[in-house]
């Protein structure tokens, strides 16, 4: 009877051993995780394609390099995938850290349809370096569909 | 028959030639010198990015200060008199003891070194230092206020800051300082009847007063107020840091100059700068020249044991930004509605905003014991070592990341912020001689 308490607790040890070990090395996982150099095979062109392919976009930032903790203005330049401008689109914009878990520190708006497909964006702001990802939402005649930016400041 | 070189030739043509002599000669002296470095010198201090870095965090390159649209006085120099001398007037309170330098005391880089701040009572905040706030775009740990001058605003009609009410304010400036603000504001409204003591403030009676005045008479004094808010504007504006060890560091290390006894590094400090740029992580949200990207965080800093009610930071002050009755878009603002970008497109709601204050810059950081927003540690220590552990928010979610610094690592990243040090220079010749 006391062997197989002994055995039992000693089961016991060894499941609270490996339950450490392993909670450690999660938690040491995401600590890395966290504040790890970005993904290496990121695409950090200004144009892209939409998830569903519906669309096209190109983002141009105003001025010669995106600022950081600044206020600044964007272009966005929305096509169908077969190269028409898209015009009255609803769009709506929002992103973040995805190493850090958190969102923009501004809410970016489109403020004024330019035509000929360009829209303009308000209110960009990025308060720290690192991979930056800013996603835009559009809802126009060709459907629902939303184009993700990566950035690295 | 080919014309091309044979392999044997080529190499004979390349060995003979004055380009392969100046090859194997530079090769050789940086094999030389890269044995003699490892040998006698230590590796190059910082590479081009970590350079970038120290010249980004360096005051050197703090933009030039922006216009403040909304304060169409805040370079007035006449304004600035005004303001430094309504700073320190305590007549400026309920009880006629509290001015703004009460708590923002010259001696102690504009603070009051304690954890939570007192005027005629005792607040649920620690007081923030002013140098370099007319960069940022929010005020207060919580950033409800969107301006220097409606942040100067804020503590005079609290009923434990200031305690005081904007009628008795406006009958201050009407007894004391009308010639000087006439001059900068124009001619101060009748304060005929109006009493001593209204305003839209805690008290009772106060409030009931204020009530009783007519809107347009009201109008009036709170413009006055506004105004007194824009003078001690136009004076904190002008106090700006001043360079510190640190940021003399980084001029030398740029410039590649010997450094001077005046601007050296202790082994532990230039380690502790490595930590602070690397590991640490510290630039994530102390970025920038101030040392401070002037935004909100949730570091999980645990709940003053001074002050009862749970503390939501942002998410209350931007709602209260929003709402300012003297705000950037407010009737009392002087900028356009497209000067208020940083209102326009705010975050104002979301779990993000939770428990989460503002960055604050790390310029004297060394100086200005107890930390946090509520004074909750009372040593850099501390602090470090709760940025190390990471440890869970009393509510909302942590940024934080454990960073298993050892204690050397904690030892080094301390010496480096007591490199931030730099006594503040109050403007107070450039204000005399503008007289």
């Amino acid at each position: 009877m006391r062997s197989i308490i002994a055995a039992l607790r000693g089961r016991h040890l060894l499941l609270v051993r490996n339950a450490t070990i392993s909670l450690t090395a999660l938690v040491l996982l995401t600590g890395c995780m966290m504040f790890a150099r970005p993904p290496q095979d990121l695409d950090y062109a200004r144009t892209r394609a939409s998830v569903a392919g519906l669309y096209r976009a190109t983002v141009e930032p105003h001025g010669d390099s995106i600022p950081k903790g600044k206020l600044h203005r964007w272009n966005l330049h929305l096509e169908t995938a077969a190269g028409a401008p898209v015009t009255g689109a609803a769009i709506s914009i929002d992103g973040g850290m995805p190493q850090h878990g958190h969102g923009l520190p501004t809410k970016p708006q489109v403020t004024r349809e330019l035509g000929s497909g360009d829209y303009l964006v308000e209110g960009m702001k990025f308060n720290m370096g690192g991979w930056w990802v800013v996603k835009f939402h559009v809802a126009a005649a060709a459907g629902r569909d939303s184009i993700a930016f990566n950035l690295k400041l | 028959m080919s014309t091309a070189p044979t392999f044997s030739r080529l190499v004979a043509r390349v060995r003979d030639s004055a380009g392969f002599a100046v090859l194997v000669c530079t090769f050789a002296s940086l094999l030389g010198s890269a044995v003699v470095s490892t040998v006698f010198a230590r590796a190059p201090r910082w590479t081009p990015d970590q350079r970038a870095t120290l010249r980004s965090l360096s005051l050197y390159s703090l933009e030039p200060l922006a216009a403040d649209h909304s304060n169409r006085y805040a370079d007035d120099p006449r304004a600035a008199a005004l303001g430094r001398e309504l700073f320190f007037d305590t007549r400026l309170s309920g009880d006629g003891r509290v001015s703004c330098a009460s708590c923002h005391q010259p001696a102690r880089d504009l603070q009051d070194g304690t954890a939570l701040a007192s005027g005629v009572g005792t607040t649920t905040r620690r007081t923030m230092p002013i140098a370099g706030t007319a960069h940022s775009p929010w005020l207060f740990w919580d950033g409800r206020s969107d301006s220097q001058w409606s942040q100067a605003l804020g503590p005079l009609e609290s009923a434990v800051e200031h305690g005081g009410t904007r009628t008795l304010y406006a009958h201050v400036v009407a007894e004391h300082y009308r010639e000087q603000y006439e001059s900068v504001f124009g001619k101060l409204p009748s304060l005929g009847g109006v009493p001593r003591d209204a305003g839209p403030v805690a008290n009772g009676a106060w409030r009931a007063a204020w009530a009783k005045i007519p809107p347009a008479r009201q109008d009036d004094i709170s413009r006055v107020y506004a105004n007194i808010g824009k003078a001690i504007a136009a004076y904190e504006r002008r106090i700006e840091p001043a360079p510190s060890r640190f940021d003399t560091y980084v001029e030398a290390e740029l410039a590649g100059r010997a450094h001077t006894p005046a601007d050296s590094f202790s082994a532990d400090e230039e380690a502790g700068l490595r930590v602070f740029i690397g590991k640490g992580n510290c630039t994530n949200c102390h970025n920038g020249a101030l040392l401070t990207d002037q935004h909100f965080h949730n570091t999980g800093v645990p709940a003053s044991r001074l002050v009862i009610a749970p503390d939501s930071g942002r998410a209350t002050g931007v709602r209260q930004a929003i709402a300012g009755e003297f705000n950037c878009t407010s009737r009392y603002s002087d900028a356009t509605a497209d000067d208020c970008d940083e209102l326009r497109f705010a975050v104002a709601e979301g779990d993000e905003l939770l428990r989460a204050f503002k960055t604050p810059s790390l310029r004297g950081v060394a100086e200005r014991a107890p930390y946090m927003h509520a004074g909750q540690f009372a040593t850099l220590e501390e602090v470090v070592a709760h940025y190390d552990a990471a440890p869970r928010a009393p509510f909302g979610h942590s940024e934080l990341v454990p960073l298993r610094l050892s204690a050397a690592e904690r030892r080094q990243l301390l010496a480096f912020l007591r490199t931030l040090s730099a006594p503040v220079v109050l403007p107070d010749a450039y204000v005399i001689n503008n007289r």
